[in-house]
């Protein structure tokens, strides 16, 4: 009480300053505005041209002004920690921007070709230069095919990574089964096809068959599968487990009631990592299932009356080489419409496995 | 209900590493014993012995007898889980299962053990909360998560937790010290009650709560480090506090530790 009763104004204490000198707000945004004036001023009296040339030397030129104003100003440690956010910032824009490109030009191109007719007919008896057919029977095959390597994958690579974290952790055979989980997550998706042409096709008899295709994406599915569940079931704490053996439960079930619930979020998101990385796979697919304008539901079917499914990638490739390099035709706007299909329906996954995730576990 | 456990020249291992050496000892039914010591004395590692919680750690092993009423808990065909159902455990931090509500944490031990009767649940569930002293605090939210409990407050769901399985004896490892004054009282006032009931051992840290909840209190110590842990003294706790018959508790009581 004593204390806040004493004047507040008085001599001011000795020592630095608390307080430096800052640039105003609005001298980031003026920098900016600065760097595109003086760019075009140059751009237009000079023969200097280009726009790729006009972004970098522009965006070079804000960086520049920035930090020598700032070092000015404000000093050193200022000037730095902007040139650092600078930097920072323009790198996460150059990553995003690809990734924005792909879904605005695969929406441009596409969009036009979508329709109800599109999503809900195949391309038997259309021929693919004139108008009409769609993408129906695509859709289908790629849905069973992914969903099949799924449902086989899944628990697959869940039980392998419930061995490598609760059983194997420390032993020479975990160490190396985790090896070569990383080796396979490396392995083409071709080489996945090729083995399993070798192995289902060639060794076994079996003909081409969606099913056939289901294999190789499986494969492809498992490392990646194994090793995200891994990382989950690494993170979930000791504690836990303890807490759960301290009371008398055996390990199995502290692992099945305990340890995966507690990760099961992360867990479901590595499962739609992995089907999102085999959704768009098409080199296995055109070696093991080959390609088919009717509706399919049966994936097993192969036979030279029963034809093989149909599925998104391998319609995407088949229409684009129908095009020919022509854009305006047909398949072209076929091509592109698949695309947007299969990106819509990755992210659709994606969203639904994050609500399964979230409603699987009590929140706070 | 309660029982006693006898200890006799156990030495314990991590790997090759002998952490604790030539531990004999008597721990009373129905009444509390504390374990004093300092950091890295094997006081934690005797207690996990206890209920063999200890080799859950991989190349952890225990060599020596240690008798549950008569019956050796290492011995041959001797189910690990068993005794862990018999012996019960209450950890240095709070762990409630995140993913459980108050009431599933409560009956966890009942319900992942698999036998529980559905309609006794409600009931070991009051009872067992009761006997934390939680039960009037959370009797409303029994179906919210047990992580959003306050620290005290998760550290008695896991005592409840602990006793829902009614177990013969309780171990507690350092419970009160990630706690405040007020939460720890408590959990002290709570062993007390318990102690009707349950044969507890409980490691601290804190000497004047050896002091005030325990009966019997051993002191162990270390030579240097690298050596193994050994049992420097145990005896009834007011006679180790007042007068300890052995130098080195007289000095780490006093402080006057080296």
């Amino acid at each position: 009480m004593a204390v806040s009763a004493e004047p507040r104004t008085g001599v001011p204490t000795p020592g630095p300053s608390l307080r430096g000198r800052t640039l105003p707000t609005y001298a980031l945004p003026g920098f900016a505005v600065a760097a595109v004036l003086l760019t075009l001023l140059l751009w237009a009296t000079t023969g200097f041209a280009g726009r790729a040339g006009f972004v970098v030397f522009a965006l070079l030129l804000f960086v520049a002004l920035q930090t020598l104003v700032s070092f000015g100003v404000e000093g050193r440690r200022q000037a730095v920690n902007r040139l650092f956010t600078t930097l920072v910032t323009v790198a996460f824009l150059i990553a995003l921007t690809p990734l924005v490109l792909i879904v605005w030009y695969t929406v441009k191109e596409g969009a036009g070709a979508i329709s109800d007719h599109f999503l809900t007919h195949s391309m038997f008896r259309v021929d693919p230069s004139e108008p009409g057919g769609g993408i129906y029977h695509a859709i289908v095959g790629t849905l069973i095919q992914t969903a099949l390597a799924t449902v086989i994958a899944a628990p697959l690579g869940v039980l392998a990574a419930i061995y490598l974290v609760e059983y194997g952790a420390g032993r020479r055979f975990a160490r190396a089964v985790s090896f070569f989980v990383d080796v396979m997550t490396g392995v083409p998706s071709i080489v996945a096809g090729l083995f399993i042409y070798a192995f289902w096709i060639l060794a076994l008899g079996f003909q081409k068959s969606g099913f056939a295709g289901s294999l190789a994406l499986l494969i492809l599915m498992l490392p990646v599968i194994i090793r995200s569940t891994e990382e989950m079931l690494k993170i979930v704490p000791n504690d836990l487990r303890e807490a759960s053996y301290a009371l008398g439960v055996p390990k199995w079930r502290t692992i099945l009631r305990v340890v995966l619930p507690t990760a099961i979020g992360g867990i479901v998101t590595g499962i739609m990592l992995g089907v999102a990385r085999i959704m768009g796979e098409t080199a296995p697919l055109l070696l093991l299932v080959g390609i088919n304008q009717r509706i399919e539901f049966n994936p097993f079917a192969g036979t030279a009356e029963q034809v093989p499914q149909e599925s998104l990638p391998t319609f995407i490739f088949e229409q684009f080489q129908l095009a020919a390099g022509n854009t305006d035709s047909e398949p072209f706007q076929r091509a592109w419409g698949a695309a947007l299909v299969l990106i819509v329906i990755i992210g659709l996954l994606s969203a639904v496995a994050r609500l399964i995730a979230r409603f699987a576990r009590v929140r706070g | 209900m309660a029982k006693s456990i006898d200890v006799s020249g156990v030495d314990i291992f991590y790997g090759t590493f002998k952490a604790v050496e030539d531990v004999s000892m008597t721990i009373e039914p129905r009444s509390v014993t504390a374990f004093i010591g300092p950091s890295g004395c094997g006081k934690s590692t005797v207690l996990r012995t206890l209920n063999r919680m200890h080799e859950v750690i991989p190349g952890a092993r225990v060599e020596g007898k240690i008798l549950l009423d008569g019956e050796d808990i290492y011995g041959s065909n001797v189910d690990p889980v068993n005794v862990r159902r018999t012996i019960g455990m209450v950890f240095q931090k709070p762990n409630p299962f995140p993913t459980m509500s108050i009431y599933d944490n409560v009956i966890a031990g009942l319900k992942l053990a698999g036998h529980t009767r559905r309609t006794k649940t409600d009931e070991v569930v009051e009872k067992s909360l009761r006997a934390a002293n939680l039960w009037e605090e959370v009797k409303d939210r029994l179906g919210k998560p047990g992580a959003g409990l306050s620290g005290g407050q998760q550290q008695r769901l896991c005592i409840a937790r602990a006793i829902a399985v009614e177990p013969q004896v309780l171990l507690m490892d350092e419970p009160c010290s990630a706690l405040d004054p007020i939460s720890t009282l408590a959990i002290e006032d709570l062993i007390s009650d318990l102690k009707d009931r349950y044969t507890i051992v409980i490691v601290t840290h804190n000497m004047q709560q050896a002091a005030r909840v325990s009966d019997r209190t051993a002191f162990f110590n270390l030579n240097g480090t690298g050596q193994p842990g050994r049992l420097v003294e145990m005896d009834d706790t007011q006679k180790i506090f007042s007068n300890p018959s052995n130098k080195r508790t007289e000095d780490y009581i006093t402080g006057r530790f080296g």
